[in-house]
């Protein structure tokens, strides 16, 4: 296996809505900034990767306008995956094991103000047994939060001190949407208020990996990725105990998680619900910083959320905030997909 | 007031999609008010049922029928229903386990509120008047008061007359649609009749129209440049086959035009010459659709009279 860090992180302010912005306008800064962090050009990187979904701007191949931020042109090494930039990352971590490029650059990009995500969201689950009856993702995510207070793991009180723990944290992150004291709100979906929802908002991130002493040379203190894994569960709600995330521990586990304690985890938890699922999940402890970005409960650019866990873990070990830290970002209904990624400074691997 | 366009965009699809054995055994069932499930290989009811074991992906095809009561697993109340969600009145999203199945089944309770619902009670399917094969087949469940039915699943063949092979899902969403601010100033010089590039403070190239990043530098362009309205046919191609709904008459000519100081040529129609007498090198300029048909685009292209382009002049932009 070859060493793989994440070496710059970059990100937009998120917001409600940037209708000035094409989704290109969204992305190029972010490129630009990783980009200038490491001092790499366009044309120096050896594989692009992105993530997006067309569904949220409604339009086929909306992707490949955003390509026209990276400079395509002389020809690039190009990929794209239809989900959050975390799986881009993972196709980008791939690509570099074989051998075949020593940089990459991974982006994604979100913009749900065109359209009500909540339905569009809907349009992702099975279209034969689920989709034609439009639960959205608030009601999904609703049916996980009832489960898990029958069972006795949380209460509504617990889930406000989440949401007031992760946006009281995002009053320290100038990217955050939403931070501070957020009221708890009326109930979406009962057992789940506004507060206890993510915000919906438009966004970008970038990140660049590159592979040993490349890393070095572009990074002080590269974010190495000790381990990478993602793992999925049964697309059916009724056939999954929605209190736990057995995809999430196998992830952690081959990603090497359990091996060390963590000192920070960057959770993709958009509800306040599965914060609750992945800690027991994950086996974190209170003595582990989580979310100290404010997570996706203060920013969720849809596509996105899950490459910035990844981004803001690796930035806290880019500052020395954080020596091994864990990122994980989710897709699908009630957390049906994980990907779990443990990164470490160098001093903590010495 | 923002210089930003926004229209409505509505996406909508009616999906049609053909069923396995299985999936058309349940939906047909449902229509006929039969619930299916499908044994594993452990002895497992799954319902909805599957066409492959969720553990050692093999096959299965073991029907059996279970109840049309059940009890509900979880729940969410939801006080404000969204347009296509089964009933318009406030509803609980349910997971079902139906009597004699091990998993549950997602759709929703009629109930009067939030205190009426809770895991652990007992329902039953309320079918729809009007049945077609769907999981819509099942209008809602409704609260019941009889005790579970502990008896083991009777086998069913999943035959039946006129089985339903394939679903049409009707799928719409609504958007507002913003092209941004380099497409926005692009559509709205066009209102005037003019064509308005952007130029790329790097590599210099006129792109038109602008999306507001040159695809060579990566960067941005702002600079605003007016091109055309002349222009020069690259290359071209004859469309023999019309088109739904589009009222012109085969065959015409389809052509890219290198539009005066620009260095992208775009696309459109070439009218006003016979069509095996377009030629690469042909200098055109714009129609504009008249009144009534969006006059915010040229209609065609037709010659100017020039004498044609030399190739060196446009063979960059072929």
């Amino acid at each position: 296996m070859r060493d793989v860090a994440i070496v710059a992180f970059a990100q937009t302010a998120h917001r409600r809505r940037t209708d000035e912005l094409s989704e290109v306008d969204l992305l190029m800064p972010v490129l630009h900034e990783v980009l200038g962090a490491t001092g790499l050009k366009a044309n120096e990187i050896g594989f692009t990767c992105s993530g997006s979904a067309d569904y949220l701007a409604g339009r086929a191949f909306s992707f490949t306008m955003a390509l026209d931020g990276v400079g395509a042109h002389p020809p690039i090494s190009e990929s794209h995956v239809e989900m959050d930039g975390a799986w881009a990352l993972y196709e980008a971590w791939v690509k570099i094991q074989t051998g075949e490029a020593d940089t990459a650059l991974v982006y994604s990009y979100g913009k749900s103000s065109p359209g009500r995500v909540r339905d569009v969201l809907t349009r992702q689950l099975d279209p034969y047994y689920l989709a034609p009856l439009w639960p959205d993702s608030v009601a999904l995510a609703a049916l996980q939060a009832q489960a898990l207070i029958d069972a006795g793991a949380t209460d509504e009180g617990a889930l406000a001190a989440v949401a007031a723990r992760n946006r009281t944290a995002a009053a320290g992150n100038p990217h955050a949407q939403l931070a501070g004291d957020v009221p708890a709100g009326d109930y979406l979906v009962h057992p789940l208020r506004t507060g206890d929802c993510p915000p919906i908002g438009d966004g970008a991130a970038a990140v660049v990996l590159a592979a040993g002493d490349t890393a070095r040379a572009l990074c002080a203190r590269p974010a190495w990725i000790r381990g990478i894994d993602h793992r999925i569960e049964a697309h059916g709600l009724g056939v999954r105990d929605l209190t736990d995330s057995p995809s999430a521990r196998l992830a952690a586990e081959r990603a090497g998680a359990f091996e060390r304690p963590v000192d920070t985890a960057e959770l993709h938890a958009p509800f306040t619900s599965q914060e609750v699922v992945l800690r027991q999940a994950l086996r974190l402890g209170d003595d582990v910083r989580v979310n100290p970005s404010g997570g996706a409960l203060a920013a969720n650019p849809v596509m996105a959320a899950g490459l910035i866990r990844l981004g803001e873990a690796a930035a806290r070990i880019h500052r020395g905030e954080s020596d091994r830290a864990l990122a994980h970002a989710t897709s699908g209904p009630c957390l049906q997909q994980n990907l779990v990624a443990v990164l470490e400074g160098e001093s903590a691997h010495a | 007031m923002s210089d930003v366009l926004s229209a409505p965009l509505v996406v909508e699809f009616p999906f049609t999609r053909s069923l396995g054995p299985v999936q058309s055994a349940f939906l047909t069932g449902l229509r006929e008010r039969t619930v299916l499930g499908v044994r594993t290989e452990d002895g497992t009811v799954l319902v909805p049922p599957v066409e492959y074991d969720p553990v050692t992906a093999n096959e299965i095809r073991d029907l059996v029928e279970v109840a049309p009561t059940g009890t509900v697993t979880t729940w969410a109340w939801n006080p404000a229903p969204r347009r296509d969600q089964p009933l318009g009145t406030p509803f609980a999203w349910v997971l079902v386990r139906l009597d004699g199945a091990a998993t549950a089944l997602l759709h929703v309770l009629d109930a009067p509120g939030p205190d009426a619902v809770r895991a652990g009670m007992r329902v039953r399917i309320r079918w729809a008047a009007t049945r077609t094969g769907a999981i819509t087949d099942i209008a809602c469940f409704e609260p019941y008061d009889g005790e579970p039915d502990d008896s083991e699943p009777a086998p069913h063949t999943g035959e039946f007359t006129d089985p339903v092979t394939g679903i049409v899902t009707p799928a719409r969403l609504d958007y507002v649609h913003t092209p941004g601010r380099a497409q926005s100033a692009y559509l709205t010089a066009l209102e005037d009749h003019r064509m308005v590039g952007e130029r790329c403070p790097a590599c210099r190239k006129v792109y038109v129209p602008p999306r507001g990043a040159c695809p060579t530098c990566g960067v941005a362009t702002a600079e605003q440049v007016e091109v055309g309205p002349r222009g020069t046919v690259t290359t071209f191609c004859i469309v023999n086959i019309k088109a739904k709904n589009l009222d012109i008459e085969v065959p015409y000519v389809y052509a890219h035009i290198a539009l005066d100081g620009a260095d992208l040529a775009l696309h459109g129609r070439i009218a006003g010459i016979p069509y095996d007498q377009v030629r690469m090198g042909l200098r055109v300029e714009p129609v504009w659709a008249g009144a009534g048909q969006g006059s915010r685009h040229p209609d065609h292209y037709r010659p100017t009279g020039e004498p044609d382009a030399d190739y060196d002049t446009y063979k960059e932009l072929v």
